[in-house]
């Protein structure tokens, strides 16, 4: 080679440092958001073609609505009937997979009371466009 | 010329040939009809689109029907078909050999294609390109799911006699006076994608006979009601699709490696830095499959040796980027047509690829799983980055292949049209994305930030349409009523720069 790749080099080791950096980050962030806190009540999610349902801790049961209370911890335990399914609530950066025969489990704990869409964001057929709930975050003390 | 229509044959003669620029014109005529039927299929999902409520489809059936055969139409009829168009055209007269290594094969391997497209668009399964299981099992009707399982299989099989036939055309035709780290780039693009082929498709034709015998009831494998386990399909479907996703894109690289030089009128800035970015490309793409899986549930070590993985395939990537800048840096380049696509192809590539970064990021990537920022970060991938490789390419190769011009003011139009479209639909799909809005569905509520987004990402891909349909225009005018090309040196940059034009391979 007759001219020297010095520049290249140097190039190369800047992407490895920023994806380092990104990987370093990812994991730190990820390894937070993974612990779950003690307290966190456990909501059943149960996906099927083509709605949601919900079981609380203490058995009360909704379909196509979920109502919660704001700043307390949840803990969802999600499955699925039949086939796959994604259970997302977009505004909270709550997404896993409802994959039948095995239970899946995310935590939240909303901090703001209102009105928010839960969504299929994993094709599961006919009506997969229209798989939505809504949660519902109440203000009580 | 080069390669050769030499004078206007009878079709049945270019059609029962197995000489290699023949079976390159197969491949070719067949991609572009691919694309365009591929693409007539992203316009009506568009249009439906659009707007919230019905448009075009009248149910979500038919909608998912298209988006599947829209996906399995461009990766496997469009985008692997026109990349062993290129091969077949060059690789041969690269490593200076008289024909492919197994010419009866490689008419084979590229006639079993048109039946499997037949049975894929004939069938019209729903189940996305990935036919996840137990949905494709359980749920997806019948016989078009059969129909899309036959049709890969022959595609796979396909697949793999061409990729035999290019490695072994490389390895042990490549003339005796070469060695192989003097052969171009754009032959080592094809030998790295072949060798990935040969490695990673195996596991899916493995997977989708369990997928088969699933649907007859006959096994369980991915079937939770009879104690099988619906992931492990998708661990055997991305261990070869996502090292296939690299054997789409190296080809197209490879093709810029022909373009960026010839238009910059000087030496590729380093030929050993090109093939060892594509030896490691081909190795880490096994690395990093469950990438697309974060979500299924697994656990968080897991997670993270999938994140390494992909984000040590980065700088492969990126050394070809700064490989190309430095080619052009000093350079007198000429925008010609082809390199107007090369240079855009590149752009778009950066843009992909810093988008896969935030994807492989676990904890964004619970942002923008199955929404519209992985459409449009796979987009800019397949479209952005491929066929602006592919389609800068065919221009590249027009005049030696019909030894007239293409129009050069259209060409670039074209190219105009396709950048700024891509960059509307691409990139607005991935804000779309960010606000949540779920991939393969066929109709969304009525959020503002979400009605506003889709009109726009229908109308780049409307200012697509209209490039695409000036480049129709201009290869079949071209073709039939261009002006001779000058064959020394079509592009006028000074031949010495071309790949040596008077090399031709007879028929035999
Ligand atoms: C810098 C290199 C790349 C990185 C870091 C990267 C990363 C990723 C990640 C992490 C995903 C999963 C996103 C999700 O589903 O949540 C993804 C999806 C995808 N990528 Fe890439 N990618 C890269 C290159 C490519 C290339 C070269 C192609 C195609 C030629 C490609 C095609 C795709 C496709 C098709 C999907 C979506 C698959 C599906 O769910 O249908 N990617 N990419
Ligand atoms: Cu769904
Ligand atoms: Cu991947």
């Amino acid at each position: 080679m007759a001219h020297s790749n010095w520049a290249e080099w140097i190039y190369v080791a800047v992407v490895i440092a920023l994806l380092t950096y990104v990987g370093a980050e990812a994991w730190n962030i990820e390894n937070l958001i993974e612990h779950v806190p003690e307290d966190a009540e456990v909501i059943k999610v149960t996906a099927q073609q083509w709605f949601w349902s919900f079981e609380h801790e203490d058995g009360t049961k909704e379909v196509g609505e979920l109502h919660l209370k704001k700043d307390h911890a949840y803990k969802f335990e999600i499955e699925s009937k039949d086939v796959n399914h994604n259970f997302n609530i977009h505004e909270y950066v709550v997404l896993l997979d409802a994959v039948p025969g095995q239970i899946n489990t995310v935590w939240f704990s909303p901090n703001e009371a209102g009105e928010f869409d839960i969504q299929c964001r994993e094709y599961c057929g006919l009506i997969h466009y229209n798989m939505r709930a809504t949660l519902i975050v109440e203000d009580v003390k | 010329m080069v390669l050769a229509l030499a004078k206007a044959r009878p079709v049945w003669q270019i059609m029962f040939s197995t000489h290699h620029t023949d079976v390159g014109l197969l491949y070719l005529v067949f991609s572009l009809l691919a694309m365009f039927i591929g693409g007539a299929m992203a316009i009506a999902l568009r249009v439906e689109l659009f707007a919230p409520g019905i448009q075009l489809i009248e149910d979500s059936m038919s909608y998912n029907r298209l988006f599947t055969a829209h996906g399995t139409t461009m990766i496997f009829l469009f985008l692997l078909p026109s990349a062993s168009a290129v091969g077949n055209y060059l690789v041969p007269i690269m490593v200076r050999y008289k024909d492919m290594a197994y010419p009866k094969l490689n008419a084979i391997a590229f006639w079993m294609i048109p039946p499997a497209a037949a049975l894929v668009w004939l069938g019209m399964a729903d189940f996305g390109w990935y036919a996840n299981p137990p949905y494709s099992v359980i749920s997806a009707p019948a016989p078009a799911a059969e129909m899309w399982i036959f049709g890969l299989k022959v595609l796979g099989v396909s697949s793999i006699l061409s990729s035999v036939n290019f490695v072994v055309t490389i390895l042990k035709c490549k003339h005796p006076d070469m060695s192989l780290g003097k052969v171009p780039l754009l032959a080592w693009s094809f030998l790295s994608s072949s060798i990935i082929v040969l490695a990673a498709m195996p596991t899916f034709a493995a997977a989708l006979l369990m997928l088969l015998t699933d649907r007859l009831g006959a096994t369980g494998f991915f079937n939770p009601a009879m104690g099988g386990d619906p992931i492990a399909y998708q661990h055997l479907f991305w261990f070869t699709f996502h090292p296939e996703v690299y054997v789409l894109v190296i080809p197209a690289i490879g093709m810029m490696y022909e373009i960026i030089p010839r238009f910059s009128r000087r030496p590729i800035f380093s030929h050993s830095s090109g093939v060892a970015a594509f030896v490691i490309l081909s190795l880490v793409a096994f690395a990093s499959w469950a990438h697309h899986m974060y979500a299924t549930g697994m656990s968080f070590t897991e997670k993270t040796v999938f994140m390494i993985g992909t984000l040590a395939a980065v700088p492969a990537s990126a050394m070809h980027v700064f490989n190309f800048l430095a080619t052009m840096w000093n350079g007198r380049i000429k925008f010609a047509t082809p390199m107007m696509w090369a240079v855009g192809g590149i752009a778009l590539f950066f843009a992909a690829g810093a988008g896969g970064v935030v994807n492989s990021a676990m904890p964004l990537d619970f942002i923008t799983h199955d929404s519209y920022w992985v459409v449009g970060h796979f987009h800019l991938f397949v479209f952005g980055t491929i066929a602006f490789g592919t389609i800068g390419f065919v221009y590249y190769l027009f005049p030696y292949i019909t030894g007239r011009m293409y129009s050069e003011k259209w060409g670039i139009v074209h190219f105009i049209l396709a950048f700024v479209g891509a960059c509307i639909t691409f990139f607005t799909q991935h804000i779309l994305g960010l606000f949540g809005m779920p991939r393969r569905i066929y109709d969304y509520p009525e959020i503002d930030s979400w009605i506003s987004m889709n009109a726009l990402i229908s109308v780049g891909a409307m200012i697509i349409l209209v490039g695409m349909v000036i480049f129709l225009a201009n290869m079949i005018y071209s073709t039939a009523k261009g002006k001779p090309a000058n064959m020394e040196d079509p592009f006028g940059l000074g031949g010495k720069y071309y790949y040596p034009y008077a090399q031709r391979n007879p028929h035999h």
